[in-house]
């Protein structure tokens, strides 16, 4: 088959595109990276207070906060905390793995956003269920612009 | 790699619930961004974090580009003795980094 001249364009244009578009996630891909964490088991909304500000100037420096209303004995504990975003390059944020030995499921960090999007937090308890809060962040200047 | 701040309570009480708050110094390069010469900046990051309590692990992360330069992290434990906490950083070349705190429990 001879290629047309419109159907090269179309190609390089495409092709060109595939170069520049940096690899991103995407709900899909978020999606995919919850389900590695879970399992594919249900999740629930609830029981975890996830704190992250709705509107920030600079995506480079969010701080967020995550608590899990759960008594942190040896039966009933949270055992895992993950976070996870839809439109930077990776899916995750981060994973934190708790004991009963924490006394209380909350931890803290900051993270970068590379756009506005709904962040995710999911809490894994001891007896293999998984709840979860999730925030929409509106940033002004993301992350990942400056050199 | 180079310095943490970790603030921890020097005393608690027998059970109580200390926060545990570190910052180590570096710079998570992620891997996406472009430098001036036009190629991708090598991915740089900590991986990995650790806190033992009396050689026992109380707490543990596991952290992707998308955590801040300089990453901070909070978390909790019960003061159950007196004793040390080892705090370890780990990066993506696996190159650990290791600081130590005291707890004084009466």
């Amino acid at each position: 088959m001879t290629t047309t001249r419109r159907q090269f364009s179309l190609l390089a244009a495409g092709a060109s595109l595939a170069l520049v578009a940096p690899a991103r996630a995407t709900p899909e891909k978020m999606k995919v990276a919850i389900d590695a964490f879970t399992g594919g088991k249900p999740v629930t909304e609830g029981r975890v207070k996830f704190e992250i500000s709705l509107l920030v100037e600079n995506g480079n420096s969010v701080p967020l906060s995550v608590l899990v209303d759960s008594p942190m004995t040896k039966d009933n504990h949270v055992t895992r905390i993950g976070i996870f975003n839809e439109k930077n390059p990776l899916p995750d944020v981060a994973i934190f793995h708790l004991t009963p030995r924490s006394g209380r499921a909350q931890i803290a960090t900051r993270m970068r956003l590379n756009d506005t999007q709904f962040i995710t937090a999911i809490a894994e308890m001891s007896d293999g269920t998984y709840f979860s809060a999730k925030k929409e962040v509106v940033v002004t200047m993301p992350a990942c612009v400056e050199e | 790699m180079a310095r943490a701040l970790i603030n921890i309570p020097q005393k608690a009480k027998r059970g109580e619930i200390i926060e545990i708050k570190t910052l180590m110094s570096h710079p998570m390069e992620t891997g996406f961004r472009t430098g001036l010469d036009g190629q991708l900046v090598p991915r740089d990051i900590i991986e990995k974090f650790v806190c033992t309590y009396n050689g026992e692990v109380v707490f543990s992360a596991h952290l992707y580009p998308a955590i801040t330069a300089n990453p901070f992290l909070s978390f909790t434990t019960i003061a159950t003795e007196s004793g040390t906490l080892v705090f370890s950083w780990t990066d993506n070349k696996g190159e650990t980094q290791v600081q130590t705190a005291s707890l004084q429990v009466e």
